[in-house]
C-alpha cells in the first residue's frame, strides 16, 4: 500500500474582498496524482509558485484539499479524527530555520513534539537522545539554538520532527536559506534517515543537484505534474527542464550539450564519475 | 579613482572575552569598473569586509582611501560615501516599508538631498533597470513574488546612482530563473553603467560565469585574489577551507588525469565544452 | 548597544543555583525585592549584600557578566539618583543657583542606587541561572491555581518562552535594518523628536512585517508538531522539588525574617 496516495488532489486560494465576494481564484494544485511507497526517497521540483510547498502542507493537513482525495498512512486526510495521527506520522520541516526552532535550548525543542503528544517524561528523555544522535547533534543538546550554524539549526529542527518517531519526514525547502556545507550537512542527515531508519523522505526543492540521491522525482508546474521518474530519467530530459525554469546540473548539461555537438554520451548522466568514463571509453 | 584598502583590521567586542578577529590586515586594491567576486563560507570574514567599504562599520586599525581620500578622516562625509557606494545586504527585499514600489526606491535619491521631481527620475530610471514591468510600479511592493521583491530593493539601491555596487547574496533563496535574471541584470549594468560591482555569493558556477576578479576570504584574511581562472587552479587548497571549484574543473582534472590533454583551468561550462570538442576533434 | 543587555539572558554552568527548581528561584526572588524595600540602615543593607553575594557566589556566574546587565539601566540609575539627591527637603549640605543638596538626599540618592542595583543583579541571578523553558515552566505551575478564574496560564507561559526565544533574534533583525537602511541614507540620529518618530518608519514597518512573517511561520510549525494547547501535554522536564529546594526556602525565609527584623528593631 502507498502511504501517500493523492488522487486528482486540487487546491485553490480563493481571495474575497471585503463583503465576502470572491474577488480571484488561484489554482494551486491542479489534479495532481501522486504516489510515494513506504520507505521512498521522493523529491518534487518545481521553481517557486509551482505548487509544490500547497502540495507540502497537505501532507500534513495544514491545508486541506478543495477537491480530489489525499491519503496518508492510509487515512483520508479530510476526515477530522485523523488529524494528529496524520501530523504525528508525517512530519514536517521548513524552509527558515529560526522560525520553527520553539525553545531556547535544542533539547527542549526537541521534546516539544512528543510533550504535545504526551509522551511519558522517561520516554521523552530517551527520544531526544536518539534523534539528536540521529542527526549528528547530539553534544550541542544543551546549547542555544541562536548559537548555531544555519545546517545545525535545520538539524535541529529535523530531530525534532524525528523525536515523534514519524513515519514520514516531509521537507519543504529546508536548504534554501543555507550555504553549501550547510545544504551538504541537511542532505547527509536526511539520506541518513532514510537509509539507516527506513523513514520515509518526501524532498520538496528547487536544487536539481539536490534530487540526484533520491529514488524518484516529480516535476511541478503551475500546479500540475509534469514529468515523473527516476532522477536518470528526468534528467536525460535536459530541454523539457529548462522549459519549466529547472536547472539542470552543470555536469549533466556539458554532457548534454557534448552529446547535441555529436560526441557519443549517453543520456542522462548525472555524475561526474559518470561523464569521465563515458568520455574515457 | 579607485578603492584602496591598507591593513584594515577589525575586531569584534575587542578586550572582552567575546573578541573576534575579524578582519586580519586586508589589504586590497578595487578599479573602477572591475566586476569582482567575492567568496568564503560564512564567517570567513565577507560580510563584515563589505561593511567597511561603506563606511558602515569601521576599521580597529588600519585606513580606506576611496578616490584618494581617507574616509577615516574627521571632516570626511561618509553619508557622501554611502551614497556613491551602494550596498545591497543579503535578503533586501526586508528593507522595503513603503505603500508603493515607486514611492519605495524614491527613498534613496531623497535621502541625498534631491527634489521630488529628480528623485522620482531617478527611481524611474533604476526600476527600469531592474526590468521590473512598468504596471507594478504603483502597486504595494509586499504582492510581489520573491524575485521581484528582490528587484525592488535592489533598485532602490541602485536611484542613489552609485559608482560602486556591492551585492552580499543577491541569489539566495530565489529559484533558478529567479537567479538568472538578477545576475544578468547585474551585468547588464555593470556593462551600461560602468559601474565598479562586488558580488559576494556562495556559488562558484555563478561567480565563474560572471566576474573578471575573484577574492577569496578565508579566517578573514584574503587568501587568494586573481581572475576565476587563476583562483579555481588551486582547487584543493580551496577545498581545505571548506570550499571548492566549480563542477566542469573537477571534470577536466579527472579527465587529465586519465590521460586526455584538456585545458584544466576551465572554470565555466563553454569553456569546457570547447576544449573537450577541440581534444577529441583533434584526435 | 542593544546586545548588551544581559538581563533575561540564560549563561549555563553547573551549579546548586542552576539546579534549584525554578519556582524557589521566583520565590526567592520575590521575597528578595520585598525586603530591599524595607531595610533602612547599613545593617540591612550589608545584609542584603551578604544574601546576594553567597548567592552569585554558589552560581558560578562570573560577577563581571552580571554587572554588564547593569548598563542598560544606566540612565535610569542617574535620574533616579539626581531626583533624589536634589529633591529631598533637609538639611543643605551644598548650594549653588537654585539647587541644594541636603544630607538626606544623599543618603536618599545612595539607598535608591543601592536598591535598584541589588533589584538588577538580584532578579539577574535568577534570569541567567534558570532556562527561559524552566522559567515560565516555573511560572505556569505556580500560577496554576488562577486557571480557576479562567486565566490562561499555560496560554501566556508558551507566549512568554517564545517572546524570550525570539528576542535575541528580532534585536539582530532590528541591526540588520537599520544597517540596510543607513546603506540607503536613512538617518535615525539628527532633527527633533517629531522628526526622529517619522525617520523610523523605515525600521519599524519592515520589522513588524518580519515578525507577522515569523509569527505564522512559527504558529505553522508548532501546529505540524502537533501543538494543540496545554491539555494532554507531557513535560520532558517536569518541576519535582529536591531536598535543596527545601532548604533553600529555609534560608530564604530566614533571611527574609531577619531583614523585617532589623529593620523594625534597628
Amino acid at each position: 500500500m502507498n502511504f501517500i496516495e493523492a488522487r486528482k488532489l486540487v487546491h485553490e486560494y480563493i481571495r474575497r474582498d471585503e463583503e465576502g465576494n470572491v474577488e480571484s481564484i488561484q489554482t494551486a494544485l491542479d489534479h495532481v496524482d501522486i504516489d510515494v511507497k513506504p520507505g521512498e526517497f521522493v523529491a518534487v521540483l518545481g521553481h517557486n509558485g509551482s505548487g509544490k510547498s500547497t502540495f507540502a502542507k497537505h501532507l500534513n493537513v495544514l491545508l486541506v484539499p478543495t477537491e480530489g482525495t489525499l491519503w496518508v498512512d492510509g487515512k483520508d486526510v479530510t476526515e477530522e479524527e485523523n488529524l494528529w495521527d496524520i501530523r504525528k506520522n508525517a512530519g514536517m520541516v521548513f524552509q527558515n530555520p529560526d522560525n520553527q526552532i520553539i525553545a531556547s535550548v535544542v533539547e527542549e525543542d526537541v521534546g516539544f513534539g512528543p510533550e504535545n503528544i504526551g509522551i511519558p517524561t522517561e520516554e521523552i528523555l530517551k527520544r531526544v537522545d536518539k534523534s539528536l544522535k540521529s542527526v549528528g547533534m547530539l553534544e550541542y543538546r544543551e546549547h542555544s539554538p541562536n548559537k548555531l550554524s544555519g545546517g545545525q539549526k535545520q538539524r535541529v529542527a529535523i530531530a525534532g520532527v524525528m523525536a515523534m518517531e514519524p513515519k514520514c519526514i516531509v521537507l519543504d525547502e529546508p536548504t534554501a536559506m543555507l550555504d553549501p556545507n550547510g545544504r551538504k550537512e541537511v542532505l547527509d542527515a536526511v539520506e541518513r534517515l532514510n537509509q539507516e531508519k527506513g523513514v520515509t523522505i518526501i524532498l520538496i526543492t528547487h536544487y536539481m543537484e539536490e534530487v540526484v540521491r533520491a529514488d524518484r522525482v516529480y516535476v511541478m508546474d503551475q500546479g500540475k505534474v509534469v514529468m515523473e521518474g527516476t532522477p536518470r530519467e528526468v534528467f536525460s530530459q535536459v530541454d523539457t527542464l529548462k522549459k519549466y525554469r529547472l536547472d539542470v546540473p552543470q555536469i549533466t548539461l556539458l554532457a548534454h550539450e557534448l552529446r547535441q555537438a555529436g560526441m557519443a554520451v549517453p543520456k542522462g548522466i548525472l555524475t561526474r564519475q559518470e561523464l569521465v568514463e563515458a568520455l574515457c571509453q | 579613482m579607485s578603492m584602496i584598502l591598507d591593513k584594515v583590521d577589525y575586531k569584534y567586542s575587542p578586550g572582552t572575552a567575546y573578541e573576534k578577529h575579524a578582519l586580519r590586515e586586508v589589504s586590497l586594491k578595487i578599479e573602477d569598473g572591475q566586476f569582482i567576486g567575492v567568496i568564503g563560507h560564512t564567517g570567513s570574514g565577507k560580510s563584515t569586509l563589505i561593511q567597511h567599504l561603506n563606511g558602515l562599520m569601521k576599521a580597529t586599525s588600519g585606513a580606506i582611501y576611496y578616490n584618494g581620500e581617507d574616509i577615516y578622516d574627521k571632516d570626511y562625509d561618509l553619508r557622501k560615501l554611502r551614497q556613491k557606494v551602494g550596498l545591497v545586504f543579503q535578503y533586501p527585499e526586508h528593507q522595503l516599508f513603503e505603500t508603493t514600489i515607486f514611492k519605495d526606491v524614491c527613498f534613496g535619491p531623497k535621502n541625498k538631498g534631491l527634489s521630488q521631481k529628480d528623485a522620482e527620475l531617478k527611481a524611474f530610471e533604476a526600476l527600469r533597470a531592474v526590468g521590473l514591468p512598468e504596471n507594478l510600479w504603483y502597486q504595494s511592493p509586499f504582492e510581489l513574488s520573491g524575485g521581484q521583491k528582490r528587484r525592488v530593493a535592489i533598485a532602490g539601491v541602485l536611484a542613489m546612482k552609485p559608482e560602486m555596487l556591492i551585492l552580499d547574496e543577491p541569489t539566495a533563496g530565489l529559484d533558478p530563473k529567479g537567479r538568472d535574471e538578477i545576475l544578468d541584470q547585474v551585468a547588464k549594468m555593470h556593462r551600461e553603467w560602468k559601474m565598479t560591482v562586488i558580488l559576494v555569493s556562495h556559488s562558484m558556477e555563478d561567480v565563474a560565469n560572471y566576474v573578471e576578479r575573484l577574492i577569496v576570504m578565508n579566517r578573514g584574511k584574503v587568501m587568494l585574489d586573481g581572475t576565476p581562472r587563476e583562483v579555481f587552479a588551486h582547487y584543493k587548497e580551496l577545498e581545505e577551507v571548506g570550499l571548492s571549484a566549480p563542477q566542469v574543473t573537477y571534470l577536466m582534472h579527472e579527465l587529465r588525469r586519465k590521460g586526455l590533454s584538456v585545458d584544466v583551468n576551465a572554470t565555466t561550462l563553454e569553456e569546457a565544452k570547447d576544449s573537450i570538442l577541440k581534444t577529441f576533434g583533434a584526435k | 548597544m542593544l546586545r548588551d543587555i544581559t538581563i533575561g539572558q540564560y549563561y549555563p554552568a553547573d551549579s546548586v543555583i542552576h539546579k534549584l527548581d525554578p519556582r524557589t528561584k521566583l520565590f526567592a526572588t520575590l521575597l528578595f525585592v520585598i525586603s530591599l524595600f524595607t531595610f533602612r540602615n547599613p545593617v540591612g543593607l550589608g545584609l542584603a549584600a551578604v544574601f546576594m553575594a553567597s548567592f552569585i557566589w554558589l552560581s558560578k556566574v562570573p560577577f563581571g557578566y552580571m554587572v554588564k546587565g547593569l548598563r542598560a539601566i544606566v540612565v535610569i540609575l542617574i535620574i533616579t539618583a539626581l531626583f533624589n539627591l536634589f529633591l529631598t527637603p533637609g538639611e543643605p549640605l551644598v548650594k549653588f543657583w537654585i539647587f541644594s543638596i541636603s544630607q538626606e538626599g544623599f543618603i536618599s540618592a545612595g539607598k535608591m542606587a543601592m536598591r535598584l542595583i541589588f533589584l538588577i543583579i538580584g532578579t539577574s541571578v535568577v534570569t541567567l541561572t534558570t532556562t527561559p523553558n524552566a522559567l515560565t515552566d516555573g511560572l505556569e505551575k505556580a500560577l496554576r491555581p488562577l486557571n480557576a478564574i479562567k486565566i490562561p496560564v499555560h496560554e501566556i507561559a508558551m507566549m512568554m518562552s517564545i517572546a524570550l526565544r525570539f528576542i535575541p533574534i528580532l534585536v539582530e533583525e532590528t541591526d540588520k535594518i537599520m544597517k540596510a537602511q543607513i546603506a540607503r541614507g536613512a538617518d535615525f540620529e539628527s532633527g527633533n523628536l517629531i522628526k526622529k518618530a517619522k525617520n523610523m518608519v523605515p525600521l519599524l514597518v519592515p520589522l513588524f512585517i518580519s515578525a507577522f512573517r515569523r509569527a505564522n511561520d512559527l504558529a505553522l510549525a508548532m501546529e505540524a508538531r502537533c501543538y494543540h494547547g496545554g491539555s494532554g501535554r507531557t513535560k520532558m522536564k517536569p518541576l519535582r522539588y529536591q531536598k535543596r529546594d527545601g532548604i533553600a526556602y529555609m534560608i530564604v525565609i530566614v533571611y527574609f525574617g531577619v531583614m523585617i527584623a532589623v529593620g523594625i528593631w534597628l
